[in-house]
């Protein structure tokens, strides 16, 4: 059985005169240890994703229709206090700006002490106990003293551990990380990004990772979800998305990547930018951006189509399929 | 912590030289002294001879000096009304004052804090609407008119509370006389307490929930909720700590009006208090007790000013800290 | 050059102004208060014409007549709301009590803005020490409220000069005190938008073009932070007309003779004992219909126009 599947998931953001469609129909599955990444650009509705699996999509976000199941739990349809127990302890979450995510006015340790109190009943003295614990593990030196200071009193890529250790206190079966790096100097970042690997491979835990870039996503995740304007767009094993990207938007984003251009060479960009949540374009939402684009795109949205273990929505690809399909069978013929 | 404390002794100092000045010249130019000690039977010689004496032909800096001496000794002269040491006359009202002022303030804290915070959590709930149309229409309905109100209600219609006065007092460990130890003391607080909470209530309400509201707008308190940590320890601890620090710094702003607002109260309901005794002092012209009464209500200000920055610097560990550094 | 020009249009445009107008149109409770408040403006401006009295006749005082209870209760046709206890008709004191709250309650508000807005652009345009020093007396000033400074000032005056004095000046003295103590909610205000109006291109431009500082002010800077100065206008208004109430209340402010809303319901408190409770309840509600209308248009301004108004 899947660890967390969820199945046509459509969130909505509740305006005064109209609703606006964040997420489309989006489906996955995701297993025990797995590591899978979503990736896009800003405004693709991957954070929102993240947080609507805890049921956390800040207002006016509401989910439409769809349903996330923890093993066999609906996560859907839980009331509030029901939510917590998952909420820390099954399923914890770490955020995009460390510099945020920790309360200004609250010691680090009372912050770590009260996600452990609020799960399992100990005495004050034991959760400090796990809380420093945690802290040594994610490679805080003198964490003692870091127990009883203030949050800023430490630095960005300190506080980002601080987070990951309290994210580890409780244990959780999945962690979902929204941009766990960029708000960090790009020396910390690999730093903090290994530190998550290890961690998660050690405990066997699951990673929901949210990112924009398919340079950190490889290093890390098992498989990969790309989306554009709420939907999935492609969908599968890292490498192979990598090195065979199918949906031209997954091709625009590797080749934007600085590395895949030579020196002094201009590097290559996605024309356009993606389309707000309220002028979302008819059919492939890719469609005004995508240089293969055809009468079709513009009317109809693409199914998915499935080669192996990935998946993707285009119709070139569809095309291109059936055209290779049409050879072979006429190969057959012959 | 050591640099903080200098800085507002200095802010403090300076306070007080302009309010001890402002005193200096209404004594000064209101009250001749001379006038006041031989009366109009002395001669023009007496007179000059005293004036010569008290030092009153010296230089405004060398006048000033020695005024600014004998308010640091506690000495503002006699008032002309009551026969008896100014200060002493005013820091025997100062209680009442006090305590109406307490009262005023613990009732706006117990009240205000939860209904800011509730108005907070569900803006659309009924009561939150009815909450800030409340203070809509409280923060346009001046304190003396909700006195007066309060008045008619309570003490004319259906005379339930006594309307002037302060009633019986009892005195407490020989130090002041109290109204908050027994029923009818108790009974005559009532009244201008609630003026003075109503009138201060709805800029909090209004403060507390706007806070509160962007507060939980943020990034931790959205890792709160992610941690599954409980409602009640969210919008308690982690948000309203943090809405405490604005709060906090309004509420020693507010400090001023309050002084204001209990010259007001008094007066109407004729509370024997600082403020009812200055009204009455600015009326009979008795200059060095409206000077005495300048001079004590600046020094409560300063207090109350850093008192306010001190639980600021408590409740914000980022003060702390850059005290430590300094 | 072309580019340059470009950025030197203001970016506060027509077609926002006439969004928010139709915005307002579609607020009932906007227009309701909108319209209460005209009403209330075209009254006190017509006072002489509209009261049914001429308050400066000597016969207008008539003890005859004192403590007349409205004519829905006395059914004495004379006097609409009744009669005051020196026997003036109430509406008439009523409307030109109005009138006078309202004119000292705009006079001193325009002393306020032409201060707060001045101070305002210097610091924020000059920064550094001079920035700092004028935000410091701002501090300072507003850490002694209004009325703290209006009471003790208009006491000392009063003593200094006698009553007599006093009443003639009464007045302009008051415009003066409310209008010079409550600056520094426009400075910062000003100040605030100009720290961020002078981050923007067109101000930039305008000095790469050679425009001097006080034109770049005056011209290009202060027409966009109209919205924020129109908000703190409207509320400072009744803010004013409430000081101004609140000290005539106490004796400091206008004298019955000449009585503004705040003297009439000081007058009127001491005979709401003795059961002429209207002398003092109809101007009450008078001031806070009168109070409520104006925060309602200043809270709906602050919403729809936005500007972040300087907190503490």
């Amino acid at each position: 059985m899947n660890l967390l599947s969820v199945s046509n998931l459509n969130v909505s953001f509740r305006l005064k005169h109209q609703d606006l469609a964040a997420l489309i129909d989006i489906s996955f599955t995701l297993n025990r240890g797995e590591r899978i990444a979503i990736v896009g650009e800003s405004g693709a509705g991957k954070s929102v994703l993240g947080f609507s699996i805890v049921n956390l999509i800040g207002k006016p976000g509401h989910i439409e229709s769809g349903s996330i199941k923890l093993e066999n739990k609906e996560l859907t349809t839980m009331n509030l206090r029901q939510l917590q127990e998952v909420r820390g302890k099954r399923i914890a979450m770490i955020f995009q700006d460390p510099m945020m995510t920790l309360n200004p006015v609250i010691t680090i340790g009372d912050q770590l002490v009260e996600t452990i109190r609020s799960h399992t009943k100990i005495s004050y003295k034991d959760a400090r106990n796990i809380a420093i614990e945690k802290l040594h593990h994610v490679q805080i030196s003198s964490a003692e003293k870091r127990f009883y200071q203030y949050p800023h009193e430490l630095s960005g890529g300190m506080r980002q551990r601080v987070i990951i250790a309290s994210v580890l206190l409780l244990n959780p079966d999945i962690i979902i990380a929204d941009e766990p790096t960029t708000a960090l100097d790009v020396t910390i970042q690999a730093e903090i990004l290994q530190l998550l690997l290890t961690i998660c491979r050690d405990n066997g835990v699951a990673l929901v990772l949210i990112s924009h870039d398919l340079g950190v996503v490889s290093k890390v995740a098992e498989r990969t979800l790309v989306m554009y304007a709420g939907r999935v767009v492609e969908e599968g094993p890292t490498l192979e998305i990598i090195n065979d990207p199918q949906h031209p938007y997954t091709q625009g984003l590797l080749n934007a990547l600085p590395q895949m251009t030579l020196p002094g060479q201009r590097l290559n960009q996605i024309k356009g930018n993606m389309p707000s949540l309220a002028e979302r374009p008819t059919g492939c939402a890719f469609h005004p951006r995508c240089p293969y684009a055809t009468p079709r795109c513009k009317q109809e949205q693409p199914g998915f189509i499935h080669s192996g273990e990935s998946s993707v929505a285009c119709f070139m690809v569809e095309d291109m399929l059936s055209e290779f399909a049409d050879q072979s069978d006429q190969e057959v013929n012959e | 912590m050591l640099v903080f404390l200098l800085r507002r002794l200095m802010q403090a100092c300076f306070v007080m030289i302009i309010i001890s000045v402002i005193s200096f010249a209404i004594q000064g130019k209101l009250g001749d002294p001379v006038q006041q000690m031989v009366g109009m039977s002395a001669s023009p010689a007496e007179r000059a001879q005293l004036r010569e004496e008290l030092g009153l032909n010296d230089s405004f800096i060398s006048q000033y000096w020695r005024f600014a001496k004998n308010v640091v000794h506690g000495d503002l002269g006699m008032s002309y009304y009551y026969k008896e040491p100014a200060l002493d006359v005013i820091l025997k009202k100062l209680p009442a004052t006090l305590e109406l002022a307490f009262c005023a303030i613990i009732l706006v804290i117990l009240v205000a804090t939860p209904c800011g915070v509730i108005a907070a959590i569900r803006p659309r709930h009924l009561f939150s609407r009815f909450l800030m149309i409340l203070s809509s229409i409280g923060l346009s309905v001046p304190v003396f008119i909700v006195a007066i109100f309060l008045v008619y209600l309570f003490s004319v219609k259906l005379n339930m509370a006594p309307s002037f006065g302060r009633g019986q007092t009892t005195e407490v460990l020989g130090l002041w006389n109290s109204g908050l130890f027994n029923k009818d003391g108790l009974s005559h607080l009532i009244l201008p307490s609630l003026t003075l909470t109503i009138a201060l209530m709805p800029v909090f309400v209004r403060l507390i929930r706007a806070e509160m509201m962007e507060v939980l707008q943020s990034e931790y308190i959205r890792f709160a909720w992610s941690k599954g940590l409980s409602a009640p320890r969210i919008y308690f601890l982690h948000a309203l700590k943090n809405t405490m620090l604005p709060i906090i710094t309004v509420g020693g702003i507010q400090a001023g009006t309050l002084i204001a607002y209990t010259i007001l109260t008094e007066t109407i309901f004729q509370w024997p208090g600082m403020g009812f005794l200055f009204m009455d002092a600015v009326s009979r012209v008795d200059t060095p007790l409206i000077s005495a009464y300048l001079i004590v209500v600046g020094g409560l200000f300063v207090i109350t000013n850093t008192l306010v920055d001190l639980i600021y610097g408590l409740v914000n560990p980022t003060v702390r800290l850059a005290s430590h550094g300094l | 050059m072309r580019h340059l020009k470009k950025d030197l249009i203001h970016p506060t445009s027509v077609s926002r102004w006439s969004h928010i107008w139709s915005g307002f149109i579609g607020d009932k409770l906007a227009v309701l208060s909108l319209v209460i408040f005209v009403f209330y403006c075209l009254f006190a401006l017509m006072a002489p014409l509209v009261a049914p009295f001429d308050i400066n006749d000597p016969a207008f005082m008539d003890l005859m007549n004192a403590e007349i209870a409205p004519s829905w209760i006395s059914n004495d046709s004379r006097f609409l709301l009744g009669t005051d206890a020196q026997g003036r008709d109430l509406l008439s004191v009523i409307l030109y009590g109005t009138r006078l709250s309202l004119t000292i309650g705009v006079c001193a508000v325009l002393i306020q803005a032409t201060l707060g807005i001045c101070i305002g652009l210097v610091a924020g345009y000059s920064g550094g020490r001079v920035d700092n020093f004028l935000m410091r007396c701002a501090d300072i000033q507003l850490s002694f409220s209004t009325m703290m400074v209006a009471i003790v000032f208009l006491a000392i005056f009063q003593s200094l000069f006698g009553i007599a004095m006093y009443q003639q000046l009464a007045m302009i003295i008051l415009i003066l005190v409310i209008g010079l103590t409550e600056w520094p909610l426009f400075a910062r205000t000003i100040r605030a938008s100009v720290l961020a109006e002078k981050q923007k291109e067109y101000v930039d431009a305008a000095r790469v073009m050679g425009i001097s500082s006080k034109r770049i002010m005056f011209r290009h800077i202060l027409p966009n932070t109209l919205s924020p100065v129109l908000v703190i206008f409207t509320v400072q208004i009744a803010n004013a007309i409430v000081a101004e109430a609140a000290l005539s209340f106490l004796g400091l402010g206008m004298p019955a003779t000449e009585p503004s809303l705040g003297s009439l319901i000081s007058a009127g408190f001491s005979y709401m004992f003795a059961g002429s409770w209207w002398i003092c309840v109809i101007p009450s509600l008078t001031l806070i219909v009168l109070i409520l209308v104006m925060n309602l248009l200043g809270d709906w301004l602050r919403d729809h126009l936005n500007p972040r108004v300087y907190k503490d």
